[in-house]
């Protein structure tokens, strides 16, 4: 038996790095104009293009009902497109898709896990159901679990888990097969801070110390911001932009100031002198704010304005732009979960929602 | 398929199949109690029951209680197949499905498990079943050629029920596809000689009973348990005419749901 | 008497609304009615069997399925109530419990002859007999009515006990035992297996399916009606008193 499954894990591996050597075969993705289009429904994905390098870790941003998790479904070979085409570590999605789902690890949205199964009896479902052998699956499956912090609670059924331990046991199970993609469909929606930021660490830890590409959707502007060493972000089926975060953010480039007069008559006025350094954007009650001009001076210089004239300042605060700000811009919008419009859209306020 | 992938096949359907015989030991009242009650409930009611029936004039099997059993075992193939397919249903509500889906590097491997479990549970229930019936004075003469066709005949049964209800769960993808297992299995049973031989059966139903392919299955298995076969290899060949055509219809059942993601 | 109006009608609408539900209580008793009609009428070939239509005589236990069909329906509308929040609702008026529950049944009570009638009429089209005439026909359907209001009130307890539209569904194969292991299928005294028959005897839904029975083939029978009813309303007090304690501790409790 044991002589068996060394050649078998020659073959599982070996059969995977001979193909798609080119370009970004290996480990990468590859997308063109991939199209899905539901009978009943939208047009869920329009037309996306784009490219993951192996090792790195893309976040796909977008709000609820972008087409995040509808990509993810054809990437994954659970759906096929209307039209266009992928490649998924060498692969293609449509053609080769045994061979795809040989290479990727998944975790949906959902993380679908049978209540009445402990941990290792997920283990060994799921790398059964990858054709790994018992004695193999078993070792993988220890290690893995302990690996996501789950060894005390492994033989009780996932049924009385929390949320954040059925995400941690989903993602390792996406592992079990030692897959050269992950795919990750809003990891961390519904997880207190604490396990997000555990699933962030165990993410970029993937991703710098073993080598595996990530793809990763997120409704959160810091998650991507944090994680993703590029960011694409998703509108109505279309990337809107794509970039690292900073790149993004410097595209937008002028920061935001918001300012609230000491008395509230004096609010049209002051509103009035920052129109001079920008565009207004969107503020709180009692206060005004901004988005600042390229070319025009720095905060020093709003603050000597306003002294100016006469306004006596409660508070004055600079927003460096977020990727809210580079989703505001591209698509008109704010992201899901951020502040209202009433609201200055900081990056502070739109982190952690409830 | 090569070897290698064959191996995979293989140890993925396991797998499957052993979640599904699983959840019958954790969880037996939910899971298998009520496969295995509900055969029982009829073979009580009918063979007890309607036991009178046997010394109506000309109806000339020998033994009402055997008569019963036989149609319970054949019920039964076809119940644990109906079974799986609210299984199926239900993974596809919770999202199991697609779980399943992208790991299996051979999808058909889902059905495989799903059947291998199914027929797991089948031969507890035949087995619960043979017990009740002999204690309750069900004759079993024929050989172990008759016996092992009978087998053959329940086995195929219960496949082909799973093939088609599996067809219908994976078109639906909700547990909105129960009563539509449900009902066209019901009738198949109901429209066959349940209560008598087929000769004695008056009316529409013993028309719809000439044609329906469960009628050949019955009848054979009663004239197997006596020892007195005349239409096996006819009722072996309809039960496997079945699964080609089940086979088929979940086959495509898996595309229509592949399709849909 | 408004409050058990309005609530009668509410049952009611809501069981029309859902054509499903009704559909399927009218259409599978009256196929298993057809089955059993063809399949089993080699048992009027029995001796002493009381009639040489099995149809007329399968017809008794027509009536009392769909009478446990509105059992169900009670049962799952008075669960939906409460796992959907319109109980809640309900206890901020002034409504007595009593009204509710009348007022449930009100609605099954019409369920229940609209069954009836049908299965009548469907029955005689095919040639059943109704020995007892117009008058019989009549007090048929009253008892129809009164058994559909009778394991209707099981049903509400049910639902009120548990509060759970699949608690109540799975109380259903309970019902099918009752009915299969009852004279519906052959008289009494032609049930050969001994245990078979004592079980039979003790079923109430024996002795109201030989009052439907009755009626059908053999005109008027004063002890068979007169046992008929008698179950039927013995369950209906039954049910009634369950109901109404479910409801207490149910009003107690929120
Ligand atoms: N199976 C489906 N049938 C019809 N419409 C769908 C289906 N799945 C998703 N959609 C629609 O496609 C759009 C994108 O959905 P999805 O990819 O789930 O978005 P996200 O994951 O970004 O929230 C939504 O408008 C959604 O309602
Ligand atoms: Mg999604």
């Amino acid at each position: 038996m044991s002589g068996g499954n060394a050649g078998e894990a020659n073959e599982r591996n070996g059969g995977n790095a001979g193909e798609g050597s080119g370009g970004y075969g290996g480990n990468g993705i590859e997308v063109e104009g991939l199209v899905r289009e539901f009978k009943k429904g939208p047009r869920a994905v329009d037309g996306i293009d784009l490219r993951v390098k192996p090792g790195e870790i893309y976040g796909f941003l977008g709000p609820n009902g972008a087409g995040k998790s509808t990509t993810v479904h054809m990437l994954t070979t659970l759906l096929p497109p209307t039209a266009g085409t992928a490649r998924v570590a060498g692969h293609d999605i449509i053609k080769e898709g045994p061979a795809v789902r040989d290479a990727i690890g998944v975790a949906l949205q959902e993380a679908a896990l049978d209540p009445f199964l402990t941990a290792h009896e997920h283990m060994r479902l799921q790398a059964g159901m990858h054709g790994i052998p018992k004695a193999e699956a078993r070792r993988r499956g220890e290690r893995l679990i302990e690996r996501v912090g789950l060894s005390e609670a492994a033989d009780r059924k996932v049924g009385g888990y929390s949320g954040g331990m059925k995400r941690r046991l989903d993602l390792a199970l996406a592992l079990v097969h030692e897959p050269r993609i992950l795919f990750l469909d809003e990891p961390t929606t519904g997880l207190d801070v604490q396990s997000r930021t555990a699933l962030w660490d165990e993410v970029g830890r993937l991703a710098s110390s073993h080598g595996v590409t990530v793809f990763l959707t997120t409704q959160y502007l810091e998650e991507a911001d944090a994680l993703a060493d590029r960011v694409g972000i998703i509108d109505d089926g279309r990337i809107v932009a794509e970039g690292t975060p900073d790149v993004l953010k410097a595209e937008i480039g002028r920061p935001t100031v918001e300012a609230a007069p000491a008395e509230a008559d004096a609010l049209e006025r002051m509103g009035a002198v920052l129109e001079r350094f920008g565009q207004r954007s969107p503020a709180p009650q009692g206060s005004a704010a901004v988005r600042l001009d390229a070319g025009t001076g720095e905060l020093a210089e709003v603050v000597r304005a306003l002294d100016a004239a006469k306004i006596r300042v409660a508070n004055l605060e600079i927003h460096a732009p977020t990727l809210d700000d580079v989703f505001l811009a591209k698509t008109g919008k704010h992201l899901e979960g951020s502040a209202d419009s009433a609201a200055p859209p900081t990056g502070e306020l739109e982190a952690l929602p409830a | 398929m090569s070897a290698l992938a064959r191996t995979r096949f293989a140890r993925a359907a396991w797998v499957i199949a052993w979640r599904q015989l699983h959840r019958m030991v954790i969880k037996p009242t939910t899971f298998l109690l009520p496969s295995v009650l509900m055969p029982i409930f009829f073979f009580v009611a009918f063979a007890g029951g309607l036991s009178a029936v046997g010394d109506a004039p000309n109806f000339d099997y020998p033994n009402y209680t055997t008569f019963q059993y036989v149609f319970v075992l054949m019920q039964s193939a076809v119940f644990g197949g109906v079974f799986a397919g609210f299984s199926v249903a239900a993974d596809f509500e919770s999202g199991f499905v697609r779980r399943m889906m992208v790991a299996t590097q051979t999808r058909s491997a889902m059905i495989a498990g799903y059947a291998i479990a199914a027929l797991g549970r089948a031969i507890l229930v035949w087995v619960v079943v043979t017990v009740v019936a002999l204690i309750s004075g069900a004759e079993v003469s024929g050989g172990a050629g008759d016996l092992l066709s009978i087998a053959i005949i329940a086995v195929f049964l219960n496949i082909a029920a799973l093939l088609f209800a599996c067809g219908i769960a994976m078109r639906l993808r909700s547990l909105q596809a129960a009563p539509l297992i449900q009902l066209p299995a019901f009738l198949l049973i109901m429209t066959a000689p349940v209560y008598v031989p087929r000769d004695l059966i008056e009316g529409w139903v013993h028309t719809v009973s000439d044609v329906n392919p469960m009628t050949a299955m019955l009848e054979a298995g009663r004239e197997l348990i006596i020892g007195d076969p005349a239409r096996t290899l006819a009722a072996i060949a309809i039960a496997a005419g079945l699964i080609a055509v089940t086979v088929v219809w979940a086959r495509t059942g898996l595309r229509r749901a592949e399709a849909a993601g | 008497m408004s409050q058990i109006g309005y609530l009668a009608q509410r049952s009611l609408t809501r069981t029309l609304r859902q054509p499903a539900v009704v559909v399927s209580s009218m259409i599978f008793p009256l196929f298993l009615l057809a089955v059993n009609a063809s399949g089993l009428s080699a048992a009027t070939d029995l001796p002493d069997f009381p009639t040489d239509s099995y149809l007329t005589f399968a017809l008794g236990l027509t009536f009392m399925q769909g009478a446990l069909f509105a059992t169900m329906g009670a049962g799952q509308a008075i669960a939906q109530d409460i796992q959907g929040g319109f109980f809640n609702r309900l206890q901020l008026t002034p409504l007595r419990g009593p009204a509710l529950i009348v007022g449930q049944l009100s609605g099954v009570a019409l369920q229940g002859a609209f069954q009836a009638v049908t299965y009548l009429l469907v029955g005689i089209a095919f040639g059943a007999d109704l020995e007892a005439g117009i008058a019989g026909a009549l007090l048929l359907l009253a008892l129809a009515m009164l058994v559909a209001v009778a394991f209707g009130s099981l049903g509400l307890a049910l639902g009120l006990r548990t509060g759970n539209g699949e608690a109540v569904q799975g109380a259903f194969p309970l019902l099918f035992v009752l009915l299969f292991l009852s004279s519906g299928a052959l008289p009494r005294d032609l049930i050969a297996n001994d245990w078979f028959q004592a079980i039979t005897t003790v079923n109430p839904v024996s002795y109201i399916i030989e009052a439907f029975r009755s009626l059908l083939i053999s005109g008027w029978d004063g002890e068979a009606l007169a046992l008929g009813f008698g179950c039927a309303l013995a369950v209906l007090a039954a049910g009634t008193f369950a109901a109404t304690a479910a409801l207490r501790t149910r009003m107690a409790r929120t």
